[in-house]
């Protein structure tokens, strides 16, 4: 197994969180019990622009389906991966043309080449990790259902 | 929301004692209150349709209702969680409702489990009867035998069930192995660590796929309150083929694939958002309050529950009217290289022995000391002591009293962390008392 530990960074990850807006998410489903559409919808209710790319859908969650990166007209943040493992590379090679900040790959969407092309593209990138969860980890409310966030702090921070 | 500018934190790891005292708590955020509130309500308001919605779908982290989630309790889970390393955890009223709520979240009725047949007496209870009742076939093994753990797994057998260290018997779990054999069959490894707490022993470092405690005992650690929690590694692949129960679209969730959707949190969704809502044994908020205290202190506890039981075992392996110390933290415990492997920091502070003069040379005991406490519980900072075959044990057939390691003369300790001389100078008042009747028999 290769080391994913350099693709899970914590500072890496909580800044990726804390600076986007606007969120493309690659295999985004229609199907309101698929974890992508878990993960969009709750995107979008902390304020994330999210902007599908499926090109089997014309809409989900009230907002134009794309069919591939190339054709989102603007500036994408994070590109967030629910596609299988191969499909990576070619991802990887669309994020980095059209200019987006990172490459987020969800829980077992792991391609070592597709991980190198972003990252030479100048992308941060997190791999095997879910947005939903470090973005509940850090900035929401994963502990209010007994998840061990990991989190140990004394700093006292605003209303949630 | 409010999304404040935001400050990086470090992914250090914590030491232990760090995290007994800040696990799961960050300083409240309306009141700045730096002990752990207690919310002791049962419901809460929502800001809105959308977002009551988004809760009870399981879209949003959100409190509906304290039968299914509590800040309060939250905290206690998360802490538990942490301390276990574990992905997270679910509590529950009592250890009992912990442990049912665990398996009844993986099995259907024509299910089999395989179980250690070393356990507390109200676990093997729960599980002759209960289990029965709902068409779940059982069988018992000896947990020191691996081929008998191998040798009992059936097509439809969903887990393997045992104690880190049995009660009372004191029987260490051969973790590792007995997680490959269950892992081989694509089985998970449920056990119940309440004798060791996490201080003593990890079980999901070593393969464990879930962790059960009764936390009315060491956890909470003062004889308080009753309690129990299920943590879960996050790592067992509910989508195996094994387990339709949790992978298949679940009528009582309105089609929801747990595994998929959530995955490697789809177990302790199902387990809080189904089992508990529908089982209901959920934890008080001021029970989870009072465990988090116990909890702040567990490691100091512990250290001195496993000093001072060494020093009662030592004891009574050295007294003539006791025999068969089951304390595996004894030099010549059978159980020595297991604990050497899994309890390096002490074996836990309860453990049996028999008492010369057989059922009444027990009871003798007990009415000779005046120190222990004569009841029903362990774990507590308090030192008690119990005779099981006339009271926890008592609906055991003699047959399942031998294979939980009891006998009519057994006595039970839960060595508290008083001043040891002062425990040791009470078990002599008590062997003075079984001394004179055996004379006068
Ligand atoms: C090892 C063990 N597991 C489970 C339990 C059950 O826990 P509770 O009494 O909290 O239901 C007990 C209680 O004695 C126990 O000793």
């Amino acid at each position: 197994m290769t080391d994913l530990s350099r693709y899970q960074d914590a500072a890496t990850i909580q800044r990726v969180i804390h600076t986007a807006r606007t969120v493309a998410v690659v295999g985004l489903s229609g199907n309101a019990l698929r974890a992508s559409y878990f993960v969009g919808y709750y995107l979008q209710r902390h304020h994330y622009r999210v902007i599908p790319v499926n090109p089997r859908e014309t809409q989900i969650l009230g907002e134009t389906s794309y069919p591939s990166l190339r054709d989102v007209p603007e500036k994408i943040d994070i590109v967030n991966v629910f596609r299988a493992p191969d499909a990576l590379p070619g991802i990887a090679r669309e994020a980095v043309e059209v200019g987006a900040g990172a490459l987020w790959c969800q829980f077992g969407v792991v391609n070592e080449e597709g991980n190198r092309i972003a990252e030479e593209g100048g992308l941060a990138v997190v791999v095997d990790r879910c947005l939903k969860i470090e973005h509940a980890r850090y900035v929401g409310r994963m502990n209010w259902l007994g998840f061990n966030t990991r989190r140990i702090t004394s700093v006292r921070t605003g209303l949630q | 929301m409010t999304e404040e500018p935001f400050r990086t934190e470090e992914d250090r790891e914590f030491g232990f004692e760090t995290r007994q005292l800040h696990a799961g708590q960050r300083p409240d955020p309306n009141t700045g209150a730096r002990a752990v509130p207690i919310f002791q309500t049962t419901s809460y308001v929502f800001e809105d349709p959308e977002s009551a919605a988004a809760y009870f779908n399981l879209q949003e982290y959100g409190n509906t209702y304290s039968r299914i989630m509590n800040p309060t309790v939250a905290v206690f889970e998360e802490r538990v969680a942490n301390l276990e390393g574990g992905m997270g955890a679910v509590a529950f009223s009592s250890g009992i409702a912990a442990q049912a709520a665990a398996l009844f979240t993986l099995l259907q009725p024509g299910d089999h489990v395989v179980s250690s047949g070393a356990l507390y007496g109200g676990t093997v209870n729960q599980f002759k009867h209960l289990l029965r009742k709902m068409n779940v076939a059982l069988t018992w093994v000896d947990p020191d035998d691996p081929e008998a753990w191998r040798a009992a797994v059936r097509p439809e057998t969903k887990a393997f069930f045992a104690e880190t260290i049995g009660n009372p018997s004191g029987n260490v779990l051969d973790i590792e192995t007995v997680a490959t054999i269950a892992h081989e069959h694509r089985i998970p490894l449920l056990v119940d660590n309440t004798f060791a707490t996490p201080y003593l022993c990890r079980p999901i470092d070593w393969g464990a796929d879930i962790v059960i405690h009764s936390a009315t005992k060491f956890i909470g650690g003062h004889g308080t309150s009753i309690g129990g929690v299920v943590v879960e590694a996050g790592t067992f692949d509910w989508s195996n083929g094994r387990f339709p129960v949790i992978a298949d679209p679940s009528p009582a969730y309105h089609g929801l694939r747990f595994h998929e959707t959530f995955g490697t949190y789809g177990y302790l969704m199902k387990l809080r958002a189904e089992t508990l809502r529908d089982l209901g044994g959920a934890l008080s908020p001021f029970n989870a309050f009072l465990f988090l205290q116990g909890l702040e202190t567990l490691s100091l506890r512990m250290e001195r529950h496993v000093s001072n039981a060494l020093a009662v075992a030592s004891f009574l392996r050295d007294h003539e009217l006791a025999s068969n110390v089951t304390y595996p933290g004894l030099p010549d415990s059978r159980y020595r290289p297991l604990v050497e492997k899994y309890l390096p920091r002490g074996a836990g502070a309860v453990f049996s022995f028999d008492c010369a003069g057989g059922r009444t040379g027990g009871q003798d005991l007990i009415r000779g000391v005046t120190l222990w406490s004569h009841l029903a519980n362990v774990g507590d900072a308090k030192s008690l002591i119990i005779h099981p075959a006339s009271t926890t044990h008592r609906q055991l057939g003699d047959e399942e009293l031998r294979a939980a390691g009891v006998a009519p003369g057994t006595v039970r300790l839960s060595v508290g962390t008083e001043s040891i001389d002062d425990l040791i100078w009470d078990l002599r008042q008590g062997f003075a008392k079984v001394a004179a009747s055996d004379g006068r028999a």
